[in-house]
């Protein structure tokens, strides 16, 4: 989607993060995203080379953690990947099944700093 | 040394919305976010309850499109205050292309404030703006295939309005497949209307009441 944008933001959550914990450098950014936030990870990575570059987290790891767009069956508990038209429940049948909203989250969950 | 951040990455829009809703409520305006693709019936929505709403409630507007005033020419021949934000390219609008448009905009207590964003079924469903209720228009003659198709623009939303209904049948509109879909995404209400005719225009207009009455409680 604009992750031009998006990785800015993500180099100055963890620089200022690891600012305020009074640490040097960035070892590890611990990145989140849903499914759903129309995020591509290449893309990030990719303009992460470029801005990170001259900032605390210049040599920092990237670590992204997918959350999968998946419906949930409320009778049977079965997680469904989004795909095609037909969202019954491949087990039980049930047509109400619901996307976990989970898949929406983008964020930043942790950094590893060196003091 | 692992330090928790647990921050969203687009915290910096957010914070610019939350400012955006502080303005509304202060000033007593109701914000509906408008998505929807090119063509899929914003503006005539728009156009066709700022009629519904003529004599009963002030309503302004805000267009967002890439280029043109088109939309804003549009709206402001029936004499509504309207402000046009041309993005230049960028795909949706973010919170503070809305905090820059409120201020050229004459706002007045009670206002009904539609901000129709830029045509996109993806992006703009990413960028809070500081509305109160967020829409989405289709067009029956988009298909009824969207909601599987474009699953985040259906989920965290108020209300979807299928409009084209007069056209509906001519182009095959799968009425309960688009509805199951809607339905594994959202809670949000469903209302079918045509804005040529204008069935269903009442049904959307009582519900805006209905949703700004709470909003304003």
């Amino acid at each position: 989607m604009h992750e031009y944008g998006i990785t800015r933001d993500v180099i100055a959550i963890a620089c200022d993060a690891a600012g305020k914990a009074g640490a040097v450098r960035v070892a590890r950014i611990n990145l989140v995203i849903g499914d759903l936030a129309s995020v591509v990870d290449d893309c990030v990575r990719f303009y992460f080379e470029i801005l990170a570059e001259g900032t605390m987290a210049g040599a920092a790891e990237l670590a992204i953690t997918r959350i999968p767009a998946e419906l949930v069956c409320p009778e049977c508990g079965e997680r469904i990947p989004l795909r095609g038209r037909n969202w019954d429940c491949p087990v039980c049948g049930c047509n109400r099944c619901r996307v976990d909203s989970r898949a929406r989250q983008f964020y930043v969950e942790s950094v590893e700093v060196e003091s | 040394m692992k330090v928790e951040v647990l921050e969203r990455v687009l915290s910096a829009n957010d914070r610019l919305a939350a400012e955006n809703r502080g303005y509304f409520d202060a000033h007593g305006v109701t914000a509906v976010n408008l998505m929807g693709s090119p063509g899929a019936g914003k503006t005539s929505l728009i156009l066709r309850t700022i009629e519904a709403f003529r004599g009963i409630r002030p309503v302004g507007v805000i267009e967002g499109d890439i280029a043109s005033s088109i939309d804003a020419d549009d709206v402001g021949r029936t004499g509504t205050p309207v402000v046009q934000i041309n993005t230049g390219g960028t795909c949706h609008l973010d919170a503070n292309m809305v905090s820059e448009a409120v201020a050229r905009l004459d706002t007045c207590p009670g206002m009904l404030l539609f901000i129709e964003n830029v045509g996109n079924l993806v992006c703009p469903a990413s960028y809070i703006l500081g509305e109160h209720i967020r829409a989405v228009v289709l067009g029956a003659t988009e298909g009824s295939d969207k909601p599987y198709k474009y699953p985040r623009m259906f989920t965290d939303i108020d209300v979807v309005v299928v409009g084209k209904l007069d056209l509906a049948t001519a182009v095959d509109f799968e009425r309960d497949e688009f509805i199951s879909g809607v339905r594994a995404l959202t809670d949000a209400d469903v209302i079918e209307v045509s804005c040529r005719t204008g069935e269903g225009i009442d049904k959307w207009v009582g519900w805006l009441k209905r949703w700004s009455e709470r909003v304003n409680a």
